[in-house]
C-alpha cells in the first residue's frame, strides 16, 4: 500500500482513527480464536457510517480487502486479517440510536456491547434475547455477522430471530438498508442472509433489534445423573412431553471437574449434570418444573436442586458460562470445538467420542447445548509434547466428521471463519457451495469483504449481467406463445 | 450444456423433449382455468422427481420458455402479472413427507405436500408446525414458503423465516442445491432457506424443505373483548405486549360494519392458563365477549375469494409498526369513507390484512393513497387480490435502496429470467 493512501485515509478517520504501527497492529492480528495471525496493513477506527463509506470506497477503487471486527472474540477466525488487507474496526460506532418500548425496538451501532443492550432496558423488564457466553465483552454487529447464539436459543432463537434491519456498507461502499422496524419489507430476505455472513457481504453499520418482555418467573433446576445416556434420555423425554424450556444445558464429569476448580460452582460430582430452565407464567412454569422433576428421577437423577433466588440461578449459570476458560485449570491447552447433531444422536456420537479420545489418548470434556444439540467438546492437550497439537487437531477434525455424519452441522454458532472452510466440502457438496457463492457475487463482486472466508475456493464472479436476451420467438417473430 | 439437453433443443421442440423426461402421461396443454394473473400458459409438466424437475427446468431456461410453479394454486394471483407464462411446472407429485423425526422435532417434507397433511402426520406425534397459514388443505409446503405465508401464530413463534432450517432448491440452469438441514441450529454457510422464503419463486423451485416442530398445545383459550374504537383496542394490544402473559396469539378485529374487537389467544397447561385468563380479563374490563376459537379464522376470511354481488374486492398485506395499528386503521376508514367496505385483521407484531369491496376505481384510489401514508410511515402495503380492472396497479410497493442489489441477486439465481418472470418487486 502506499504512502498517498494512508493519508487518504488518515483523512478520512483523522489522525487517531489510523494505526499503521507494527506493535500497535498485533493487537489486531487474530480474534478468539489465536492459532491463526496475520498482521494486517492497518487498523482503522470509523466512528461513523460515512467514514465506513468512505473508507469502503478507498478499498474498493485500490482493490484493498478488508475486514470488519468488532470486539474480536470470535471463535472461527471470522475477524482474521487478510495479507496486504486493512481492519475496519468498529468499536468506536457504540452508540445505542434508539429505545422504542411501544414497539419493542432498538437502534443500535454495531460496536455496541451485547449486554449493554439488556442493561438499558433492564430498567422497563425488557431484555435482549441473544445470550452468548461473551455477551459482556461481544458485539452487536459481530453478533449479526457470525448470527451468534447462546444457552436460551432454544426458545428465543438465535441472532437472525432478533434483528428487524440493518444498514449496510456494501463492497463498493454504496448505502442499503435492509428489513426494517416494520416486518416483511417488499423482496428478497437479504436481510436473512447477511446475518451469518461473517462479514463477507459488507458491514453492518446499523441495527434495529428486537426486545423481549421478562418473563414473569425463571426457575433453573440442577440435576446429577450417572452418565451423559441418562441426562441425555431425560432431554428426550422433556421434549416429547411437549415441553420448551428456555435453556437445557449438558456437561460431563470432566467438564464439571474443570468448572468447579474455576468457579465453585458447587456442583455435584456426577456423570453427567444437566441444567433445565424454564420461564413463564409461575403458575404454568410450577406446572412444569414438577414434570421436568419426575423426568430426571425417573432416568437416575440421584440429585435435583432448583435454583430459588436469582443469586442461587446466577451461581448454577456460573459454571456453566465459565467453562470454556475453565479449562485451563484442567490442561495447558484447548480447542474449542463447535458442533451440532441431531439431539438423539447424542448416545451414539458420545460413544464415538470417547473412542475416538482413547484412540488419541487425549481427554475430552463435553459441553452440551443438549435442547438444540449443539455439542462444544473440549480437546485437552499439552502443546509442550511432541505430536500433541496435531493430535488434537485431527481428533478435533474427526469430531465433525462425526457430527457430519450424523446428519448435523460443522459449526452451531462459533462460525467457519477461517477455521472450518476447509471442512465445508464435507458438509456441502459442490453445487451447493456454488449456489451460495452467487449471493456473495451479487453483493460483493470483487470479493473485498473479508475475503477469503467460509468458502474453500472462491467463486469468478468476473461476469457482468449480459444484455436482455429476447424470447426466442419473439425473434422467430412468432405472435403467439408456443 | 450438457448432454441432457440436446443442442438441437428449441421453444418448439420443448413439448416433444419434456414428454421424454416426465413421460407423456404428466405433459398437458393448459387451459383457461390455469391462467396465471391473466396470463395463459401453454403446457402444465407434472415432474415426479426432483431430477426430472431440475432436468425439465434447464431445458426450458435452454430454449427460453418461462416457468410458473404452482402448488395448490391458492395464492397464484398473488405478486404481478407475469411478463411471459409458458409452462406451469406443478408440484403436484412431489408430496411426501420424508421424515418426521419427532424426536428431533424436525420433517423433511416435499415441496408439493400440503400444509394439511403435512399437520395431520406431525399431529400423530403431538407436533406441528406452529404456522396458520392460508387455505391449508389445498396450500402446499413451497407456495406457503415463497409466499411466506404466515398468519396469528407468528407473535409466538415467529413466521417462516424462523420455522424453516433446511431447503433443497433446483436453480433455472438445472442446478440442484441444498443449505440447511434437519438440525436446528447451524450457521454453517450462507441461509438460503431464507432468501428463497418469501421470494415468490423468482430464484429457484423449492422441492423440499426441513422445518423445526413446536409440540401441539395441551389446553389452549381465546379471550375476546370489544373495545369502544380502535384506540381503545391498540391500547389494550400494547398493554398486553407489555404484561408478562405469553399469549400465542393477539390480534384486532374491525371493519366498516364491525365494532374493534381484541382476540388473545393462550396455550400450555390448564394451571398455567386460568390465572393468565384471570389477567388478561382484569385488563380487558366489562366487554369480553365469549367469541371462540373461530375468531382465528378471520384472516382467512377477509383473503378468501367470493364476490359480494356485484362489488369488486380487493385483499392488501400491510406492515406498520404495532403502535401504529389504530392509525393505520383510521387512515383505512377515512379512505373508504362511503364508496368503499372495509375490514380488517390486525395482529400485535404489526401486520395486517386489509379487505375492500367496492366499485374497482374507488378501491384503486384507496390503495394507492393507503400505501402511500403507510409507506410514509416507515411500512408497506403488499396488494395480493385486486380487481382484474387494475392488473396494473403494481403488487409489491417500494423495496427502497436494496432494488439494485435484489436485481442482482435475481441475475446471479436466473440471469435469463426464466422462473416467475416480471413478477416480484421492481419488475424482478
Amino acid at each position: 500500500m502506499e504512502s498517498r493512501i494512508f493519508d487518504e485515509l488518515r483523512e478520512i478517520v483523522g489522525p487517531r482513527g489510523l494505526i499503521t504501527s507494527r506493535e500497535e497492529l498485533h493487537t489486531y492480528e487474530c480474534d478468539g480464536l489465536t492459532n491463526f495471525r496475520v498482521l494486517p496493513r492497518a487498523v482503522l477506527l470509523p466512528d461513523s457510517t460515512e467514514q465506513v463509506q468512505k473508507i469502503v470506497r478507498v478499498c474498493h477503487r485500490d482493490r484493498i480487502p478488508f475486514v470488519a471486527r468488532g470486539s474480536g472474540t470470535g471463535l472461527s477466525g471470522g475477524a482474521l486479517p487478510v495479507e496486504n488487507g486493512v481492519v475496519i474496526s468498529l468499536t468506536r460506532m457504540n452508540k445505542i440510536l434508539e429505545v422504542d418500548f411501544a414497539n419493542a425496538r432498538v437502534v443500535v451501532e454495531p460496536g455496541v456491547i451485547n449486554l449493554d443492550v439488556t442493561g438499558r432496558v433492564a430498567p422497563q423488564e425488557y431484555f435482549y434475547a441473544p445470550d452468548p457466553s461473551s455477551q459482556s465483552v461481544c458485539s452487536i454487529g459481530g453478533n449479526v455477522a457470525e448470527n451468534s447464539g447462546g444457552a436460551h436459543c432454544l426458545k428465543y432463537g438465535f441472532t437472525t430471530t432478533h434483528v428487524l434491519g440493518l444498514e449496510v456498507v456494501l463492497a463498493d461502499g454504496s448505502l442499503v438498508h435492509l428489513g426494517g422496524k416494520t416486518l416483511d419489507a417488499p423482496g428478497y430476505d437479504l436481510m436473512g442472509v447477511f446475518v451469518g455472513s461473517e462479514g463477507t457481504l459488507g458491514i453492518a453499520t446499523k441495527i434495529i433489534l428486537r426486545i423481549v418482555k421478562r418473563p414473569e418467573c425463571v426457575r433453573t433446576l440442577l440435576a446429577a445423573f450417572p452418565s451423559t445416556n441418562e441426562a441425555g434420555a431425560a432431554v428426550s423425554d422433556i421434549i416429547a412431553a411437549g415441553m420448551l424450556p428456555a435453556a437445557i444445558e449438558m456437561m460431563d464429569n470432566l467438564a464439571i471437574q474443570a468448572a468447579e476448580a474455576a468457579v465453585h460452582a458447587n456442583y455435584p460430582n456426577c456423570g453427567a449434570l444437566l441444567l433445565v430452565e424454564l420461564d413463564g407464567p409461575a403458575a404454568e412454569v410450577a406446572a412444569l418444573m414438577a414434570h421436568v422433576q419426575e423426568i430426571c428421577r425417573k432416568n437416575n437423577a440421584w440429585e435435583i436442586r432448583v435454583a430459588q433466588s436469582d443469586a442461587e440461578r446466577a451461581l448454577v449459570w456460573k459454571g456453566r458460562k465459565a467453562a470454556f476458560a475453565a479449562m485451563g485449570r484442567i490442561s495447558p491447552n484447548y480447542i474449542v470445538q463447535d458442533g451440532v447433531i441431531p439431539r438423539t444422536a447424542l448416545p451414539n456420537v458420545m460413544r464415538e467420542i470417547g473412542r475416538l479420545s482413547a484412540e488419541a489418548g487425549l481427554r475430552v470434556a463435553n459441553v452440551f447445548h443438549a435442547g438444540d444439540g449443539n455439542l462444544h467438546p473440549l480437546v485437552l492437550y499439552d502443546r509442550r509434547i511432541p505430536g500433541h497439537e496435531e493430535a488434537a487437531e485431527a481428533l478435533s477434525s474427526r469430531i465433525l466428521e462425526l457430527c457430519i455424519a450424523a446428519g448435523g452441522s460443522i459449526t452451531g454458532e462459533h462460525g467457519v471463519g477461517e477455521d472450518k472452510k476447509k471442512m465445508m466440502p464435507k458438509m456441502y457438496s459442490e453445487p451447493d457451495l456454488e449456489t451460495m457463492q452467487r449471493v456473495r457475487c451479487a453483493f460483493d463482486p470483487l470479493q473485498l469483504s473479508n475475503p477469503s472466508k467460509v468458502f474453500p475456493r472462491p467463486r469468478l464472479c468476473g461476469e457482468k449481467p449480459g444484455e436482455y436476451v429476447a424470447h426466442p420467438l419473439e425473434t422467430a417473430g412468432i405472435a403467439e406463445r408456443f | 450444456m450438457d448432454a441432457s439437453v440436446s443442442s438441437k433443443a428449441t421453444a418448439n421442440t420443448f413439448e416433444a423433449d419434456v414428454r421424454e423426461i416426465v413421460t407423456a402421461k404428466y405433459v398437458r396443454t393448459a387451459g383457461e382455468s390455469d391462467a396465471v394473473a391473466g396470463a395463459q400458459p401453454s403446457l402444465i409438466v407434472e415432474p415426479g422427481s426432483e431430477q426430472e424437475l431440475a432436468k425439465m427446468l434447464k431445458l426450458a431456461n435452454t430454449v427460453g420458455l418461462a416457468v410458473i410453479p404452482r402448488g395448490g394454486g391458492t395464492k397464484l394471483e398473488w405478486g404481478n402479472r407475469p411478463e411471459r407464462a409458458d409452462v406451469i411446472l406443478s408440484m403436484a407429485r412431489l408430496n411426501r413427507v420424508i421424515e418426521h423425526a419427532w424426536a428431533d422435532l424436525t420433517v423433511s417434507v416435499e415441496a408439493g405436500c400440503t400444509i394439511g397433511k403435512l399437520q395431520e402426520t406431525l399431529a400423530k406425534h403431538g407436533q406441528r408446525l406452529a404456522l396458520d397459514a392460508l387455505w391449508p388443505e389445498r396450500a402446499t409446503v413451497g407456495g406457503v414458503l415463497s409466499t411466506n405465508d404466515s398468519g396469528a401464530l407468528r407473535l409466538r413463534f415467529g413466521s417462516l423465516r424462523d420455522l424453516v432450517i433446511g431447503v433443497t432448491l433446483a436453480l433455472a440452469d438445472g442446478t440442484v442445491a441444498s443449505s440447511g438441514g434437519r438440525v436446528v441450529k447451524n450457521v454453517a454457510g450462507y441461509e438460503l432457506p431464507k432468501l428463497v422464503t418469501g421470494a415468490l419463486g423468482t430464484l429457484g423451485i423449492i422441492t423440499r424443505a426441513f422445518f423445526r416442530l413446536h409440540p401441539l398445545p395441551k389446553e389452549t383459550r381465546t379471550i375476546s373483548c370489544a373495545t369502544a374504537d380502535v384506540r381503545e383496542a391498540q391500547r389494550l394490544m400494547l398493554a398486553i405486549q407489555n404484561s408478562k402473559l405469553a399469549h400465542s396469539a393477539l390480534q384486532i378485529c374491525c371493519g366498516a360494519e364491525m365494532q374493534p374487537r381484541v382476540d388473545v389467544l393462550f396455550e400450555g397447561t390448564e394451571a398455567g392458563l386460568t390465572a393468565q385468563v384471570e389477567q388478561v380479563k382484569s385488563m380487558m374490563g366489562s366487554t369480553i365477549t365469549d367469541a371462540g376459537k373461530d375468531v382465528w379464522s378471520a384472516r382467512q376470511e377477509i383473503c378468501s375469494a367470493g364476490k359480494k354481488g356485484n362489488a369488486e374486492f380487493a385483499v392488501a398485506k400491510f406492515a406498520t409498526l404495532p403502535a401504529q395499528m389504530a392509525e393505520t386503521t383510521e387512515t383505512i376508514a377515512r379512505l373508504s369513507v362511503a364508496t368503499l367496505r372495509w375490514s380488517i385483521v390486525a395482529q400485535a407484531t404489526g401486520v395486517g390484512w386489509a379487505r375492500f369491496e367496492g366499485e374497482t376505481a374507488a378501491i384503486e384510489s384507496g390503495l394507492r393513497e393507503l400505501r402511500a401514508e403507510i409507506e410514509r410511515g416507515g411500512g408497506s402495503l403488499v396488494i395480493a387480490h385486486r380487481p382484474a380492472g387494475i392488473s396494473a396497479l403494481d403488487a409489491w410497493g417500494n423495496a427502497a435502496d436494496a432494488l439494485p442489489l435484489m436485481r442482482a441477486v435475481k441475475w446471479q439465481f436466473d440471469p435469463r429470467g426464466t422462473l416467475n418472470p416480471g413478477r416480484f418487486v421492481g419488475g424482478i
